[in-house]
């Protein structure tokens, strides 16, 4: 083995790499935020919500897991402009990653409602909560709780499929991992820097997660 | 004139006939025991009158308010009674002075400092002023319990329903719970309780339900009901719990 490893581009491009990471972090940001909202409005909708609703919910959801992210992706950007609907690639990739997470958060969180104690539930209408209330005051923050590690997971896979972007050119880290390899020639460094920025961002988002879970759900005292 | 009202309730779960016609008028004030074995129907009754099960015929009314399946009435139904649980059904992520507000913010709209103001005078009737901020984990079953009793009383119910709320308790706990439902009583709060506690339905009661097969197969004084039963039925239901 004769290669010398080339780290020297780094003084050039390293600007190009910050731009994909801060394009990465805010598709996590936003995915993760509005993905999480989405997903509970659904997990509602499935678990508790109207009858007519509940087909409509698990529909979307069936869709989105039973098909690859990169199709789904695909459709938003290239196959949306056909009905008139045209978006750049960053409102793209966001809309991909929210429609996505929410599908895999729904049946997460639809988890941890249907585990909730029924007396919950009777607890919330003997105090003459409506059945809305009841859940978004009694049943929600517990059944985050329960499911918390399994959603935290769920996230840091969207924020790393999000590398997918790269291939409607919306300019992520993988984007800019690619450019500068296309570039540079240099293609073990450039994949290399870019994987341990993903793992650094991938730790960093876990125990972002594990922080938000300690001042969501009160530390309970095992007895 | 009566508080409660319960005409020619009938409940059915499938093929299965649990209430067959229940007829129970309670005047303000009356502390009511509903005893019987299990499956017959004691239980299924309490959740009746605040609409936690539908009845299939028949009308329960609290102080006027009927039993309608729809939400507004059902919401106008539970404000006047509260409901005590067997198994405490206190919030696991709120403490226990947040247990006591919640419902009066969200469902009175009461302002927070007040609804604070009252969730202490509540806990301080109990007796647990000092457990405010507790989780509901951090308490015994018997606390846990009286927090239940001071959640119900801060929405200031006329009635109270208590569904077998010592059952789930520690023996050395039972105790505390009832000295709570006692005070209540003397201080003239409506009581409906399905309990399993003889001793203090016999002392504090105004009236004993005994009820048998999804009908009221006793019913009056305690003195009447325990020393005099009239039916084989309550015979031995009161011999197999002496």
């Amino acid at each position: 083995m004769n290669y010398t490893f080339d780290f020297g581009w780094l003084i050039e491009y390293w600007p190009v790499l910050l731009k994909g990471i801060g394009i990465t972090v805010e598709l996590t940001l936003v995915g993760g935020v509005l993905g999480v909202a989405l997903g509970i409005a659904c997990a509602w909708a499935r678990a508790l919500g109207p009858g007519w609703l509940r087909p409509v919910v698990a529909a979307y959801v069936e869709l989105i897991r039973n098909t690859p992210f990169l199709i789904q992706l695909f459709f938003i950007f290239f196959g949306l402009p056909a009905l008139g609907l045209r978006m750049s690639e960053l409102q793209a990739a966001n809309l991909a990653m929210v429609v996505n997470l929410g599908a895999y958060g729904c049946e997460i969180i639809r988890a941890g409602i249907q585990a909730t104690p029924k007396g919950q539930f009777e607890a919330g209408a003997s105090l003459g909560m409506s059945r809305l209330q009841t859940f978004w005051y009694v049943v929600l923050i517990p059944a985050l709780q329960r499911i918390w590690p399994a959603l935290s997971s769920q996230i840091v896979i969207v924020m790393l499929g999000s590398a997918a972007v790269s291939q409607i050119a919306a300019e992520d880290l993988t984007f800019a991992a690619n450019f500068i390899q296309s570039r540079t020639f240099r293609a073990f460094e450039s994949y290399f820097v870019a994987t341990l920025i993903y793992l650094a961002l991938a730790i960093a988002l876990r125990q972002l997660l594990r922080g938000l879970g300690w001042t969501l759900f009160p530390k309970r005292t095992a007895r | 004139m009566s508080l409660i009202e319960i005409t020619e309730v009938k409940k059915r779960f499938g093929d299965n006939e649990v209430l067959k016609g229940i007829n129970i008028d309670v005047a303000p004030g009356e502390v009511i025991a509903i005893i019987g074995k299990s499956g017959s129907g004691k239980s299924t009754l309490l959740r009746c009158i605040n609409g936690l099960e539908t009845i299939d015929e028949g009308s329960i009314s609290v102080a006027g308010a009927q039993l309608l399946p729809d939400e507004l009435h059902l919401k106008a139904l539970r404000l006047k009674v509260g409901m005590i649980f067997q198994q405490f059904n206190l919030f696991p992520h709120l403490t226990a002075g947040r247990n006591v507000m919640l419902s009066q913010m969200v469902v009175k709209k009461t302002p927070k400092a007040e609804a604070e103001e009252i969730a202490k005078r509540m806990l301080e009737r109990v007796g647990l002023a000092h457990k405010f901020d507790a989780y509901p984990d951090q308490l015994s079953g018997g606390q846990q319990q009286r927090v239940a009793i001071a959640r119900a009383l801060a929405m200031q119910p006329i009635a109270l329903l208590c569904d077998e709320i010592t059952s789930a308790l520690d023996p050395e706990l039972v105790s505390e719970v009832l000295a709570v439902v006692k005070e209540l009583a003397s201080e003239g709060m409506t009581l409906i309780m399905v309990t399993h506690e003889m001793r203090f339905a016999r002392d504090v009661c105004s009236r004993v339900v005994f009820m048998h097969q999804g009908r009221v197969h006793e019913i009056g004084p305690p003195e009447e009901v325990f020393a005099d039963p009239k039916t084989p039925e309550l015979k031995q239901f009161l011999g197999v719990t002496h």
